[in-house]
């Protein structure tokens, strides 16, 4: 049995895989992927560079625990309920809240409100000042409601508190 | 069709020369441009949306909307601890050029001379000309950091002088000047009469230490016309939005001007920068760290291949040295733009001092500074193989 210099086809599947890999360690190298997926590593950076420049991979971001850290940012979640303006439904408004930078998610929901927004700001005065003053005055908005988040338990998919520890013998007797 | 003679004699803008030719080559980086690559703080554009759509599309008073004009009254007292009256010692200006135009007129007769602490801004000269006054170059030098000295104004001033305009932190050395350089220039002026007009709008940008306004100096606050604006710490150019402050005989004088020429500033830009005064410092800020990172990389880049480049410790220019080339600045800059796609401007378009130099500005992206960076390394080591082979005269090969 030789060794096979082949690397795998790249397939739709292992493709995904890179992506799937880089979501949970945008660190990784593209050599790393490579040896991980049983790609060539040139398929691998091949990909991931054209991933980049059809903007399927906006950017690469670390998750960090501020609150660990020491920064005590406060985050509120708000309900917007809005009026759709015609030809353009909700869009037109939705963009314009998200491009404020307190702004760190803006999603259309379903159910008794239509935007779901989570802002961040440095102290609950300063969220609440922003919502009154930038959300609530907008002429398609019609109600909100502020909810101030108290603790993350998870983000991003990440869990933030501590994590169960390997409880096993190091060997097995 | 006839045109005036001080027109016709007026040079073109040396930098407006670059940007043309660059935008006839593909793939072009520019470090030549003073414009920030950031656009205008949402919340800034949002509030100017706003305001359109409540209707504020009307004209304001002469001086600007009270509310902007008390707060630029604020900013200036907090940030540089000059305290000027909103009603009638600040002006609301269509951009810092409009500020040094008309402070320029309002304070020029015929024949009076203005000294400009060079390399400079470029429209200072041309403004003092269509004033009818006579712009005198006092030189600064690398030696001592292009920091503007007492015996060099003094060396310049004659009977006719009237004023020193000047500008830090510094287009386009990036110089700033200490209390201590200022309280130097401050004397000269006490002692000949004479008025500063200063040119503040790069004051948010200074990386070490804190900006000191020349007008808060003792006995200054009168005799200086402090000028500041929008564009460059809030990424506001195209909002043409700046302010005068100072004494109230002189803005007064200004506004006269201001009145029948341009009226007043847009409304929609003075909301924005309402706007920007009372919640944009966040976002101005995180400009100002992005900023201060690049400095450090070109900085650190020209030095590594050998372009001796003094600290910019202000404002978003680099201010590299390329005497050692043998090179002119023009002829620098030019062979490097058609040859390597990189857009600077020759530092003698500033003044004399500038010879020898280029301007790069660094409000490029991080990525275009660092490709930029490798793009004149290529062109220096082209530059070493010449010297080794005969050279070949004419004009560079298009990209």
């Amino acid at each position: 049995m030789g060794k096979s210099k082949n690397k795998e086809r790249p397939t739709g599947k292992s493709m995904r895989e890179v992506l799937e890999l880089l979501e949970k360690d945008s660190r990784l190298t593209a050599r790393e992927i490579a040896e991980q997926t049983g790609l060539s590593e040139k398929d691998v950076e091949r990909f991931i560079k054209e991933m980049e420049a059809r903007g399927i991979i906006k950017r690469y971001k670390a998750i960090i625990d501020w609150e660990k850290y020491g920064d005590d940012s406060v985050y509120a979640i708000i309900e917007v309920q809005l009026n759709p303006e015609r030809n353009v439904g909700y869009d037109a408004v939705a963009e314009r809240i998200s491009k404020f930078p307190e702004v760190v998610t803006c999603m259309l929901v379903s159910g008794d409100h239509d935007l779901h927004l989570v802002i961040k700001g440095r102290t609950m005065k300063e969220v609440a000042f922003f919502v009154a003053e930038k959300i609530a005055p907008l002429s398609q908005v019609t109600h909100t409601a502020t909810h101030f988040m108290l603790r993350s338990y998870k983000q991003e998919g990440e869990i933030m508190f501590e994590k169960e520890e390997d409880s096993r013998l190091v060997i097995h007797p | 069709m006839k045109i005036a003679k001080k027109v016709i004699d007026l040079p073109p803008s040396g930098i407006r020369k670059y940007f043309d030719i660059a935008s006839t080559i593909k793939d072009v980086i520019s470090l030549g441009v003073g414009e920030p690559d950031f656009i205008t703080p949402w919340r800034v554009r949002e509030a100017s949306i706003y305001g359109l759509e409540k209707g504020r599309t009307t004209y304001t008073s002469n001086w600007g909307l009270l509310e902007l004009r008390e707060l630029i009254s604020k900013y200036t007292y907090e940030g540089m601890g000059v305290d000027y009256d909103p009603n009638d010692e600040v002006l609301v200006t269509t951009g810092v050029s409009e500020g040094i135009d008309l402070a320029v007129r309002a304070i020029t007769d015929p024949g009076d001379e203005i000294l400009v602490v060079e390399p400079s801004y470029v429209s200072y000269k041309p403004c003092i000309i269509m004033a009818g006054g006579v712009p005198v170059p006092v030189a600064t030098t690398e030696e001592n950091e292009f920091k503007v000295r007492r015996e060099d104004i003094e060396a310049k001033i004659t009977p006719r002088t009237i004023a020193i305009i000047m500008n830090y932190p510094n287009n386009p050395t990036g110089a700033i000047m200490t209390r201590k350089d200022l309280e130097e220039v401050a004397d000269v002026a006490v002692e000949h009469g004479l008025m500063i007009l200063s040119d503040e709008v790069y004051e948010k940008l200074t990386y070490d230490g804190r900006h000191v306004s020349i007008a808060s100096l003792n006995g200054m606050r009168d005799s200086t016309i402090l000028l500041n604006g929008f564009s460059k710490a809030f990424a506001m150019t195209g909002w043409r939005l700046g302010y005068a402050c100072g004494n109230s005989d002189v803005i007064e004088a200004m506004m006269k001007i201001h009145q029948y020429t341009m009226l007043c500033a847009p409304i929609t830009a003075q909301v924005g920068a309402i706007e920007a005064l009372k919640n944009g410092q966040k976002d101005m800020l995180e400009m100002v760290k992005e900023y201060d990172r690049r400095r450090r990389v070109i900085v650190r880049g020209f030095n590594a291949m050998g372009m001796h480049c003094f600290e910019p410790r202000g404002a978003f220019y680099s201010f590299p040295s390329i005497k050692f080339t043998g090179l002119s600045s023009e002829e620098f800059s030019e062979r490097l733009l058609y040859e390597q796609g990189v857009v600077t401007v020759p530092g003698s378009v500033f003044g004399e001092p500038g010879i020898g130099h280029l301007r790069c500005s660094y409000c490029a992206s991080m990525e275009d500074i660092k490709e930029a960076l490798s793009r004149i390394g290529r062109f220096l080591d082209g530059l070493k193989k010449e010297e080794k082979a005969p050279r070949i005269r004419g004009r560079a090969r298009r990209r």
